[in-house]
C-alpha cells in the first residue's frame, strides 16, 4: 500500500486548483499483481501530475475495494478518480456508481485497462509489463484532468413491443408481453401463425401432439386483445431507436410504432439436396418423417436415423442440439406404432437434461439398437442396407433399410442477413443472430431495446425456446415497464454555426442518429441524443470539424496522446 | 403501492432476477442463506466459453 501526496508540474491546469486526481491500482488477485510490480506502478503513479492520492487494491470492484474508492473520494477532496484494473466492459459501472455515491459526477472516472491490454498479455516480460502499466496509467491521468462533468440523457418508451415471427418463440414472446398489460404488434412472414412446430408430429419429452400445442397458442394470440396480428407481412425498414422503434411493414404503408423489438424468425432444416440419396421417398429428413407419423400408417419396417447429416462437418462446425432427442422420440414412436426395427446412427450422442437421459433409457428399453460411427467413416447407403464402421466393434455392420432418415441441422433462415441489416443487428459466421455477450445478455442485441429469442439465435429445443421467449419479454419489459429509457451520454455535439448541412454524417451513422433539420441558416445537422451510440463516425467524417464527441474530446484525447509520448523516468 | 418481490437465493439466477424486477421498478428482497451473494459462481475464476470471470 502507498499513499502518497505530491504536488503536480508540467500540467497546464496543475498550479493553484488544479484536478485532484486519486489513482486505484487494482491487483486483480494474481490476475495483474502476478505479472507486473504493481508497488512500483502505484509509487509511479503518484508521481503524476495532479494525482493527490494513490491506493493498491487487492480487488478494486469488492465490496471493500469500492468502500476504499467512496472513503477516499471523500477524505481527500477528489474530484477525478482513476482505477486501473480490468476491462471497462463488466466494471466500469461499479466505479461510475461508487464516484456517484461519493458525490462525485460519474464521468468524472478514467477506466485505465492494464489487465486485459497488459498483464495478460505480457505474462512472459514482468519489467515490460510493469513499464507499460506505467505508460497506460499515466495517459489515464492526463486524460482525466480534462473530463467534464455529465448527466444521463432521458428517452421517452412508447409501451408497445413488436415481435417478429408468429412460431413457438414469438408467440409464447407476445403472449407473455400481453399478459403484463403492453401492446404488441407480432408480425409473421407466412399466411398462418405456428412456424416449424406446426410441421411436427410430437413434443419430447413429454409427447404431446405439436399440432394441439402450438394451435392452442396461435388460438390464445388471435383472441388477446393486446395482441395485433401481421401475416404474410414482413419487416421492410426500421427508422429510431430504443423507447421508439418506427417499423415500416410491407402489408402496405402502416408504421408500426413500438418501445422494444423482439426477433423471433426462427431456423429451418437443411435441405439435403444430393446428399446421402435423399429422394423424399426411401431416404427423407426427419422432418419429411414427422410428416408421415402425422399421416399415422406406414408399412416401413426397417428404418435407419442417421444423426449429424451435414452438422459437425468442415464448413458447418456446430451441433444442431435437438436431432439426438428428436431421432430418440421418433425411434420410439416407431417402435410402438409400426413395430418397426430400428436403428439410431450416432456419430456423439447429446441428450442433456435428466428427462431426456430418461428417454434415452426408454429407447434401448424398447429394443431401438445404436451404432456409433465416425466423421472419417460415413455410413455407405446402398439401395437395401446401409453398411457402417462401427467404432466400437471396429468392424463393418450391413443394417438392412427400407427407410432411411436423415437428421439434417437446424440452418439460419435466408432472410437473417437482410432483417439484421435493417435492425443493424449482427449474425455469426453462419448467419445465426449474435447476442451482445453469450453469458451476461445472452437475450439482448447490443444494440438497446432489440431482443432476441428461440432458434433466431441458435438451435434450441422447444423448452429452451420457451425458456428464452420468456426471458426476453422479461427483458423487454423492463424498459416497458419504466416507460422511459436512461441513455449514456456520449453522443456527438454539432456545432450549428460550423455545419454545412452537407448530410455525410447523416448518411454514415449506423445508428440513423443524426436528422438534418430545416433552420433559418439552411440545413444542419443535429444529433438525436437518446439513439446515438458515441461511435465518434460523424466526428472523424465531419470535413468542418463542426463535430464533437462528448467524453472524447480533442483536449482528452490530445492531453492522453501527448503524455503517452511523455518520457519514463 | 410499490410492488415487492422476494427472490429466494442469491446465486447467479436469483441475482439476474433480482436485478431485471429492479430494472422493471419493482422492490425486492433478495434472500440468501450465506452470509454473502454470488453462490456458486462467485467461487469460480474463469467461465467457458468467453474465458473471463463475469462477476
Amino acid at each position: 500500500m502507498s499513499k502518497r501526496k505530491k504536488k503536480g508540474s508540467g500540467d497546464s491546469r496543475a498550479s493553484g486548483d488544479g484536478p485532484r486526481i486519486g489513482v486505484f491500482v487494482c491487483n486483480c488477485g494474481t490476475n495483474i499483481a502476478g505479472f507486473m510490480d504493481t508497488e512500483d506502478v502505484a509509487g509511479y503513479s503518484a508521481t503524476l501530475p495532479n494525482v493527490v492520492f494513490v491506493r493498491e487494491n487487492l480487488y478494486s470492484c469488492s465490496e471493500a475495494g469500492v468502500n476504499d474508492i467512496k472513503q477516499a473520494i471523500i477524505d481527500n477532496k477528489l474530484d477525478r478518480v482513476v482505477v486501473a484494473a480490468c476491462t471497462p466492459r463488466t466494471h466500469e459501472p461499479t466505479f461510475r456508481a461508487a464516484c456517484k455515491d461519493a458525490g462525485l459526477n460519474p464521468y468524472h472516472f478514467e477506466f485505465v485497462n492494464i489487465r486485459e491490454h497488459c498483464s495478460w498479455v505480457h505474462k512472459e516480460d514482468r519489467d515490460l509489463a510493469t513499464l507499460k502499466a506505467r505508460d497506460l496509467i499515466r495517459m489515464g491521468v492526463a486524460r482525466s484532468a480534462y473530463l467534464e462533468p455529465m448527466e444521463p440523457i432521458i428517452g421517452n418508451v412508447v409501451e408497445r413491443a413488436l415481435v417478429v415471427g408468429g412460431g413457438i418463440s414469438g408467440m409464447t414472446a407476445a403472449l407473455e408481453l400481453a399478459a403484463r398489460g403492453f401492446e404488441v404488434v407480432l408480425i409473421e412472414r407466412q399466411k398462418h401463425l405456428g412456424g416449424l412446430v406446426k410441421s411436427l408430429y410430437e413434443i419430447y419429452p413429454w409427447g404431446e401432439k405439436a399440432a394441439d400445442y402450438i394451435n392452442g397458442l396461435a388460438s390464445r394470440v388471435e383472441r388477446n386483445s393486446k395482441i395485433r396480428v401481421l401475416k404474410a407481412c414482413e419487416v421492410t425498414d426500421v427508422r429510431g431507436y430504443v423507447g421508439k422503434y418506427e417499423v415500416t411493414v410491407s402489408s402496405g404503408d402502416e408504421t408500426v410504432v413500438a418501445g422494444i423489438i423482439v426477433v423471433a424468425t426462427g431456423a429451418r432444416p437443411l435441405l439435403p439436396e444430393g446428399m446421402f440419396g435423399h429422394d423424399s421417398r426411401r431416404v427423407i429428413t426427419m422432418l419429411e418423417l414427422e410428416a408421415m407419423l402425422l399421416r399415422s400408417r406406414s408399412r416401413r419396417k426397417k428404418v435407419v436415423l442417421m444423426g449429424c447429416a451435414g452438422a459437425r462437418i468442415p464448413g458447418r462446425f456446430y451441433c444442431s442440439r435437438i436431432c439426438c432427442m428428436t431421432a430418440i422420440k421418433n425411434a420410439i414412436i416407431m417402435r410402438k406404432k409400426w413395430k418397426a426395427d430400428v436403428t439410431v446412427l450416432y456419430r456423439d450422442l447429446m441428450c442433456y437434461g435428466v428427462q431426456n437421459e430418461t428417454m434415452l433409457v426408454d429407447a434401448k428399453k424398447a429394443g431401438v439398437r445404436f451404432i456409433n460411427y465416425s466423421l472419417e467413416n460415413p455410413p455407405v447407403i446402398e439401395k437395401d442396407t446401409v453398411t457402417v464402421s462401427s467404432e466400437i466393434l471396429g468392424r463393418d455392420l450391413k443394417v438392412p433399410v427400407d427407410l432411411l432418415v436423415l437428421s439434417t441441422p437446424l440452418v439460419p433462415q435466408d432472410t437473417n442477413v437482410a432483417l439484421s441489416k435493417i435492425l443493424k443487428v449482427p449474425v455469426d459466421e453462419y448467419g445465426f443472430f449474435l447476442e451482445a455477450h453469450v453469458k451476461l445478455r445472452p437475450l439482448d442485441f447490443a444494440t438497446d431495446g432489440i431482443f432476441v429469442c428461440g432458434t433466431a439465435r441458435w438451435p434450441a429445443s422447444i423448452r429452451e425456446c420457451l425458456e428464452q421467449a420468456i426471458g426476453a419479454a422479461s427483458r423487454a419489459s423492463t424498459y416497458l415497464a419504466r416507460g422511459e429509457v436512461e441513455v449514456e451520454p456520449i453522443v456527438s455535439v454539432i456545432d450549428e454555426e460550423e455545419c454545412r448541412g452537407c448530410g455525410l454524417c447523416v448518411a454514415l451513422c449506423p445508428y440513423g442518429a443524426i436528422e438534418l433539420i430545416d433552420t433559418e441558416k439552411g440545413k444542419k445537422a443535429r444529433t438525436i441524443d437518446v439513439a446515438c451510440k458515441g461511435c465518434g463516425t460523424c466526428g472523424a467524417t465531419c470535413y468542418r470539424h463542426a463535430i464533437r464527441m462528448k467524453h472524447y474530446s480533442d483536449e482528452q484525447l490530445g492531453a492522453q496522446i501527448r503524455a503517452a509520448f511523455v518520457k519514463d523516468p | 403501492m410499490v410492488p415487492k418481490v422476494a427472490v429466494i437465493g442469491g446465486g447467479i439466477a436469483g441475482i439476474q432476477a433480482a436485478l431485471d424486477l429492479a430494472e422493471m421498478g419493482i422492490e425486492v428482497f433478495l434472500i440468501e442463506k450465506k452470509p454473502s451473494i454470488g453462490g456458486v459462481m462467485a467461487q469460480l475464476d474463469k467461465t467457458f466459453p468467453t474465458n473471463d470471470c463475469s462477476i
